[in-house]
């Protein structure tokens, strides 16, 4: 069950934002994909979740065609895309929020079973259950947004720059749970980071993008300490 | 006693222009569309209810028979229309004001049809339950079975509006779905289709307030024009933004509108609508409920 | 070359031209629509410019061209005046009520000022009935005066309502075309398209909206004062909600924002009664078709175009040649 693209090309107007992107992503693999801002990343993301159309090229999960398809259906395929900047339903409730995770599902003792679970997680959702999203911090929501796509018990997680706008301490707490989720859940995770050091902390692999093209692929520990990509790329 | 009936004559009526006002924020609020060929979804679903009533003489019958037609037209509507309309528009001059086209190019569809296959003249059918004024001792006020069966009715709907929106997976779908589609989507739940059902929702609800409000206005082509008026000022009145919302600027134009009538003049109908919607939107631009994002979405 | 100035007005005596010799030719009953066609140019260009440009919806022009209807008449019964002086205070009158609306419809978006002007479309010109001195019902009575003698004495009444309507269309187009390509026309586009931007750059959003609905307003009176002297009547059902529906179709069928395309809008608009009932009567339609079919056809239209071509149908397209670039 790996994620294959190969030879990808999305516009973006009439930018080119993704140029002939290849990689794959290994079962259980962490990866993280690093860039400046208007490297492409959301794009990317935007593309293999089907929220975008792409110009050329393939990108296949567990031998599936995933690309020109809808979205809500590549979420009954396990891939759950966590996006950007609005996360969760503001006007909802937070229990809300979450049920919009399960609600199409048909096996509504697992989805009660995943709430709890994602409830245990992160104990916060669980006090403010009955409050409006928008009552959330940022580091709140992040982890209800986190939550529901839990919820639908992913396969594969898409998760565009959960860190952004976060204070230090909570990043550090969404990235460990992330890598934890990861290692108890055998999930695939494709993270997004202009953060480069943290989302490289936690990953197995890196995947440097500057300007649609790839520019670096290695361990993230080698990435990590590569003076002259770090220098780069990687702004240290 | 005049005051009184005046104001219970006022709550019928505004029971009627509250379901129209429902229908057309439930079309809002889920697909950013004023919906002015809910007037010709009701129109069609009350002429069919009314070829039941002829052959049947069972208005029981014939009300859920328009409530299925009402629910037919309107998914079909956003299917046919909305949806393409949708996928094709995507910016330009006429981004904003293309889905008020379409709908009233709709209305102005399903009206010819309808005159076609059943010709202009003026029908009429009864209303189930007696029309007499209810009479107390000596004195007989202008409210009768039927209009108790009209705010029966409309509160009915609204209760269940409420329940649906509140408490069901499918009522958090829609909401969810018209506050944030892209992330409904993510989330895997099927917006299109949902968009859909609410579209069949709301056209079930106009089909209820016209079978409702012809025994008292008799039926042709144009008849559900000024409900489709006055749906929409209590639509706005309330805010266009909450279900109720829609109930209350209902109940504020039928009463407005019972007043005016009966205190000031019998055949201000029209303008007394603009002058209530006028003062309304004066008083407060974004409708009672209403809220300033609202009003700019 | 269509931006400059004098060859759009050499066009524009052309068409002139055009127009005086058809006038001529053709029997009295075409006449007449050109007549009525001429009108309904100078409204669907109140709405090009309102909705086309400035952004603004209105479902409510019919109340306002019944506006300038009314004043023309009254002014002409009351304080006798001569028929130029009455369709300039229909002008001057729908302008008025158009500021009173605007600024209304400045603090109002979309539906909203959707909704608003439709209750007006169907409230105002109901008030006639309400009041003696509007005439009632039956309406007030309008002549504008037989042809000037030196017409000669054979030219018919029609004809010379024509003259006057197509010229009015012709100076309202001028008028409003040069106004769209000034930084008025500038602004109202830029308002449309980034308001954000706009706003940032100094545009004063609310006034140049209202600006845009007074100038609306002022053209649709007239349109509504011509619609009056080619009837020799007002009354309140001369405007129903038909009217103002049938005006944003003809602008939408025209090319929202595309000015030129008014006169197709226009075309389409009067054409489609008489292709109804050659339709009907090919199909031998009982009388319930042939009443139906012209709403029909302009409903179908509606559709086909929003979908199809939202923009415009490509005639627009071919005439303004890019002068109007949306």
């Amino acid at each position: 069950m790996s994620l294959i693209i190969k030879n990808l090309c999305v516009n973006h107007g009439s930018i080119e934002a993704i140029h002939d992107l290849s990689f794959k992503v290994e079962p259980g693999e962490l990866v993280a994909i690093i860039g400046a801002n208007g490297a492409g990343k959301t794009t990317l993301l935007r593309t293999l979740s089907s929220l975008k159309s792409p110009a050329s090229g393939s990108a296949t999960w567990d031998d599936s065609d995933i690309l020109n398809k809808k979205p809500e259906d590549l979420v009954r395929q396990g891939i759950l895309h966590v996006s950007d900047g609005k996360t969760v339903i503001p006007e909802l409730t937070v229990k809300e929020n979450l049920s919009l995770g399960g609600l199409w599902r048909k096996d509504k003792q697992d989805v009660a079973l995943a709430t709890n679970e994602v409830l245990d997680l992160f104990p916060i959702l669980s006090e403010r259950a009955s409050q409006r999203a928008d009552t959330l911090s940022g580091g709140e929501r992040q982890m209800l947004a986190i939550g529901r796509a839990l919820i639908a018990r992913p396969k594969l997680l898409l998760l565009d720059e959960p860190s952004l706008g976060l204070a230090p301490l909570i990043i550090d707490q969404i990235f460990s749970a992330i890598k934890a989720l990861r290692n108890r859940l055998g999930l695939t995770v494709l993270l997004v980071e202009q953060n480069a050091m943290g989302a490289l902390g936690i990953a197995d692999r890196g995947i440097i993008i500057n300007l649609g093209k790839l520019v670096a692929e290695a361990k993230a520990k080698d990435l990590i300490n590569d003076p002259g990509l770090s220098a780069a790329y990687l702004g240290f | 006693m005049r005051l009184l009936s005046t104001l219970l004559i006022g709550i019928s009526s505004g029971s009627i222009y509250a379901l129209m006002a429902l229908a057309l924020v439930l079309v809002w609020r889920s697909t950013r569309v004023v919906n002015f060929a809910q007037a010709g979804q009701a129109i069609a679903s009350t002429y069919i209810g009314y070829v039941v009533i002829t052959h049947t003489n069972n208005y029981w019958l014939a009300l859920p028979v328009a409530i299925m037609a009402g629910a037919l037209i309107g998914a079909l509507s956003d299917i046919l229309l909305i949806r393409p309309l949708n996928k094709r528009i995507t910016s330009g001059p006429v981004k904003e004001i293309a889905p008020v086209i379409a709908t009233l190019g709709l209305l102005g569809l399903i009206r010819s049809l309808v005159g076609v296959i059943w010709g202009g003249d003026l029908k009429r059918y009864n209303a189930p339950v007696s029309i007499n004024g209810f009479t107390f001792g000596h004195t007989t006020i202008p409210f009768s079975r039927f209009n108790l069966l009209i705010v029966f009715t409309a509160v009915a709907v609204m209760a269940i509006f409420a329940f649906v929106f509140q408490r069901t997976g499918l009522g958090l779908a829609l909401r969810a779905s018209a506050f944030q589609p892209e992330i409904a989507r993510l989330a895997g739940v099927r917006v299109d289709l949902v968009r859909t059902v609410g579209w069949a929702i709301a056209g079930a609800t106009g089909a209820i307030a016209g079978v409702l409000i012809t025994p008292s206005t008799s039926l042709s082509p144009n008849s559900l024009d000024l409900l489709l008026v006055l749906g929409f000022v209590s639509a706005v009145i309330g805010g266009l933004e909450s279900l109720i919302g829609a109930a209350i600027g209902g109940a504020i134009l039928g009463i407005g509108l019972a007043l005016i009538l009966e205190y000031v003049s019998t055949s201000l109908a029209f303008p007394a609508a603009f002058i209530v919607l006028m003062l309304v939107l004066i008083i407060k631009p974004s409708g009672i409920l209403g809220s300033k994002a609202g009003r700019d979405a | 070359m269509l931006k400059s100035k004098p060859i759009r007005f050499l066009l524009l005596i052309l068409v002139a031209g055009v127009l005086f010799l058809l006038g001529n030719v053709l029997p009295d009953y075409r006449v007449y629509e050109g007549a009525t066609a001429s009108i309904y140019v100078i409204a669907i260009a109140s709405i090009i410019l309102l909705t086309g440009y400035s952004g603004q919806i209105s479902l409510g022009h019919g109340a306002l061209m019944a506006i300038g209807g009314y004043a023309a008449v009254l002014s002409r019964k009351y304080w006798h005046t001569s028929g130029v002086i009455s369709l300039i205070i229909a002008v001057l009158a729908a302008a008025l009520f158009g500021v009173i609306l605007g600024y209304a419809a400045a603090r109002l978006r979309g539906p909203y000022l959707a909704g608003t002007t439709l209750a007006l479309a169907v409230g105002l010109p109901s008030l006639a009935n309400q009041f003696h001195f509007l005439g009632g019902e039956q309406g007030l009575n309008f002549d504008i005066g037989a042809p000037p003698k030196f017409l000669g004495s054979n030219f018919s009444t029609t004809k010379w309502y024509f003259w006057i309507c197509s010229i009015a269309a012709l100076i309202i187009f001028w008028l409003v075309q040069n106004l769209l390509h000034s930084r008025y026309g500038r602004q109202w586009k830029a308002m449309r398209s980034a308001p954000v931007s706009a706003a940032l750059a100094g545009i004063n959003i609310a006034r140049s909206k209202v600006l845009a609905f007074i100038i609306s307003s002022g053209v649709a009176g007239l349109a509504g004062a011509l619609l009056v002297m080619t009837l020799n009547l007002v009354t309140p059902s001369e405007f129903p909600l038909s009217l103002s529906f049938a005006i944003v179709t003809g602008a939408v069928l025209a090319g929202i924002a595309r000015l030129p395309g008014a006169v197709v809008g226009a075309l389409i608009i009067v054409a489609i009664p008489d292709l109804a009932d050659q339709i009907a009567t090919k199909i031998g339609g009982a009388e319930r078709i042939s009443a139906n079919l012209p709403g029909f056809i302009t409903s179908l239209l509606l559709i086909l175009t929003i979908l199809f071509a939202p923009n415009g149908a490509k005639i627009g397209k071919l005439v303004s040649h890019g002068s109007t670039r949306t």
